[in-house]
């Protein structure tokens, strides 16, 4: 099976130079974390050289477009290559961006430069004119014969020929391979092999003995020994659905009518695939322009109906002339087992996430909360509210004694701004602790909302001295005492006495 | 698994033709679980809202679903108290609190109701009958359940926590020990059922330890 490999120089270059709307024949750089990654032809006759630091590429050439990496750019730009490629010839394998390789399509176009020269115009016409291509019978010839082609031009290696086409290469070529290669290079520079071919012409377990594994792969490369592993890309399957209407309908009824049968398909397509729709553009077009196009987002996933009520939402506002064609392109498509109802009940962990997630894009990240406990004196410092999604960090251990705390069944309410109070013994004196934890009067009532309520019981204090090193007196910070009062009606509350005055900490109820 | 949840083979199989019910045709009301104590006088279904009158009532409403493994979410609640949730059989790992909703404290619930089996709301503000409705279809549709602590315009049942009394302080001795109460359940016209909690329906967190 003979490969066809088509090099776009300079990708990223090209890539990143299109994306900042900047002159093809810039010369430019992409650099990642200072150091130059790739640069274009303009900027390599100045000087500028791979793996230099910033400051020396501009050392060379003053008005060199400096560019960010950005890999994810790199391979989107791409696609459009890979789709012009793929028209041509099915069964595409994108090798990186710059780089795509494909079975060699020379029966029906005659011959393997025909075919070359129709890829050439092709890509040419898409916009790509730094294009070269190679064919040959392995991808690795394949592409070193692409890298000797002139611009818009194809190398072709003859059946059986890759052996002696590699074996003039400079083992410079290696260093495409990456770090790995580089080093390979310069050790057999260092050992005197200059080419492929005297790389190739070394016994095979003296070349595995001395260079390893990665070093057997090169020789067998360069013997034109490695099988054409191409492994062609499924394209992704054209999801869009579409409905023209014959005449222009001006009523949405009437569109959701005759839009519903597109919009089953859609669904049926994707559930097809195991797919689920999210997310779900809705284009409306009349008099052969756009004339309404909305995306919306779904909490959980669009069924027909859903996708028709936002087509019956979206249209009226938009649209003020008749309607002839509405087009549903899926934007967002998601397992549909990550949507899953669970057979024993329960719903999926998944969802959870996603459906709080929304809600922290309605109110922010950190008010949507998971309680979690911790250890602590009292009842507000025994739990922490981690923000969703974040790991708790800096917890107290729970398995603690904290000596203190106070015993019995926890409150269900836990004031998060604690109010003031005030508890008075029988002849109405402020009811306090001593330094020493004595109870300076028996307390007979305390103030609640305002109004003063008789103490039925009482329990107490638990006195705690807490941070006292950093001198300050707020909550959790310096000496107080914690007393249990259960009210006439029966309620309990838990209180606080400290240096500031007494507050309510709890309610058990 | 049966055996562990001490589920018989017909309410199994019952349980499993609810659950292909609801995938194939509209929501039923499917039955939520309640913790034992509660069980005799309320019975949770999905698509409908249950106000309490107290917090710790909310907590153990909301216990035997987040037990059983559903995930539990409380709006508006600032004044959570997480230890006693846990003490009450709330799983914690699946409960979702937002303390603080704000204005759009609606569009929250209805958010979380789409995703957690129980929602628990104290309402910050008056509900108007018409948006409750919304929520109410909400519920439904999304076979969830509504704890609302405070006014809602239509409940199911109301659940009031009545003579409550708190044992075990003694003139500054002992600690509180133990409580007694009484759930009370209005249910539209039909009479108040009532039943109590009494003895040790409040879990302890750990015995006394002894202090020097």
């Amino acid at each position: 099976m003979r490969v066809l490999v088509v090099w776009c120089p300079d990708w990223s270059v090209v890539a990143a130079l299109e994306e900042a709307a900047l002159p093809a024949l810039t010369p430019a750089a992409v650099l990642r974390a200072g150091v130059v990654q790739v640069c274009n032809a303009a900027a390599r006759e100045e000087g500028v050289r791979r793996g230099q630091r910033r400051r020396d590429a501009q050392f060379r050439c003053p008005d060199l477009a400096l560019l960010p990496d950005n890999p994810e750019r790199d391979a989107r730009s791409f696609e459009p290559v890979l789709e012009a490629v793929e028209e041509l010839s099915p069964g595409v394998a994108a090798l990186r961006p710059g780089l795509v390789a494909v079975r060699a399509p020379d029966r029906y176009y005659g011959s393997e430069t025909n075919a070359a020269a129709v890829v050439a115009e092709t890509l040419v016409r898409a916009g790509v004119w730094d294009c070269r291509l190679g064919v040959a019978d392995d991808l690795f010839t394949a592409e070193q014969a692409a890298r000797t082609a002139a611009v818009q031009d194809c190398a072709v290696v003859d059946p059986g020929g890759a052996p002696g086409f590699l074996a003039g290469l400079p083992v410079e070529v290696l260093e495409a391979d990456g770090p790995q290669g580089r080093g390979c290079v310069d050790l057999l520079r260092r050992l005197g092999l200059r080419t492929l071919g005297d790389l190739a012409a070394l016994p095979a377990d003296a070349v595995q003995h001395r260079f390893g594994r990665y070093g057997t792969d090169v020789r067998r490369r360069a013997r034109g020994e490695t099988p054409a592993y191409v492994t062609p890309r499924t394209p992704p399957p054209d999801l869009d659905a579409e409905v023209a209407f014959e005449p222009p309908l001006d009523s949405v009824e009437t569109i959701c009518l005759s839009a519903r049968r597109t919009a089953e398909q859609l669904v049926a397509a994707l559930a097809e695939r195991q797919l689920v729709v999210t997310g779900v553009r809705i284009e409306a077009e009349s008099d052969g322009t756009l004339c309404s196009a909305r995306t919306w987002l779904h909490p959980r996933f669009f069924s027909a109906r859903d996708v028709l009520d936002r087509v019956r939402w979206q249209l009226p506002g938009a649209v003020h002339a008749p309607v002839e064609r509405v087009r549903f392109v899926p934007e967002v498509v998601e397992p549909a087992a990550d949507h899953a109802e669970g057979l024993w009940g329960g719903t999926g962990e998944e969802m959870v996430a996603r459906g709080v997630a929304r809600v922290q894009a309605m109110i922010g990240f950190d008010a949507v909360t998971r309680p979690v406990l911790q250890g602590g004196r009292g009842p507000a410092d025994r739990q922490q509210a981690v923000p969703w999604g974040e790991r708790p960090t800096g917890l107290r251990p729970v398995d603690r004694p904290w000596p203190g705390q106070v015993p019995g069944p926890a409150p269900a309410c836990v004031f998060a701004d604690p109010p003031a109070s005030e508890v008075c013994d029988a002849e109405g004196r402020v009811v306090a602790v001593t330094e020493r934890g004595a109870v300076t009067g028996e307390p007979s009532r305390f103030r609640l909302d305002g109004t003063w309520q008789p103490v039925a019981a009482w329990a107490g204090p638990w006195p705690v001295d807490e941070s006292w090193w950093t001198g300050g007196t707020g909550r959790g910070q310096g000496r107080c005492s914690r007393f249990q009062l259960v009210g006439v009606d029966g309620r309990a509350w838990l209180l606080r006495c400290g240096p500031s005055g007494w507050s309510l900490e709890a309610g058990y109820d | 698994m049966f055996e562990d949840r001490r589920v018989s083979t017909p309410l199994v199989l019952e349980q499993l033709r609810e659950r292909v019910a609801v995938m194939e045709g509209g929501p039923a009301r499917l039955p939520v679980p309640v913790v034992a104590s509660l069980a005799g006088a309320v019975s949770l279904r999905t698509g409908g809202s249950y106000a309490v009158d107290a917090d710790s009532l909310a907590l153990s409403l909301v216990a035997g679903a987040s037990s059983a493994g559903e995930w539990v979410g409380f709006v508006g609640w600032p004044d959570f108290g997480a230890e006693a949730a846990a003490a009450a059989g709330v799983d914690l790992a699946r409960t979702v609190l937002v303390r603080e909703a704000g204005e759009q404290w609606l569009e929250v619930v209805a958010a979380l109701v789409d995703v957690l089996r129980v929602v628990v709301l104290r309402p910050p503000a008056r509900v108007d009958a018409k948006s409750a409705g919304v929520l109410d279809a909400r519920l439904r549709k999304r076979s969830s359940v509504l704890v609302v602590a405070g006014a809602w315009p239509r409940c199911e049942a109301r659940l009031s926590l009545e003579d409550v009394c708190w044992t075990g302080p003694d003139r500054g001795r002992g600690r509180l020990r133990e409580r007694r109460a009484s759930v009370v359940v209005r249910r539209g016209t039909t009479p108040a059922v009532r039943i109590d909690l009494g003895g040790r329906a409040v879990t302890e967190r750990e015995p006394l330890r002894a202090l020097g």
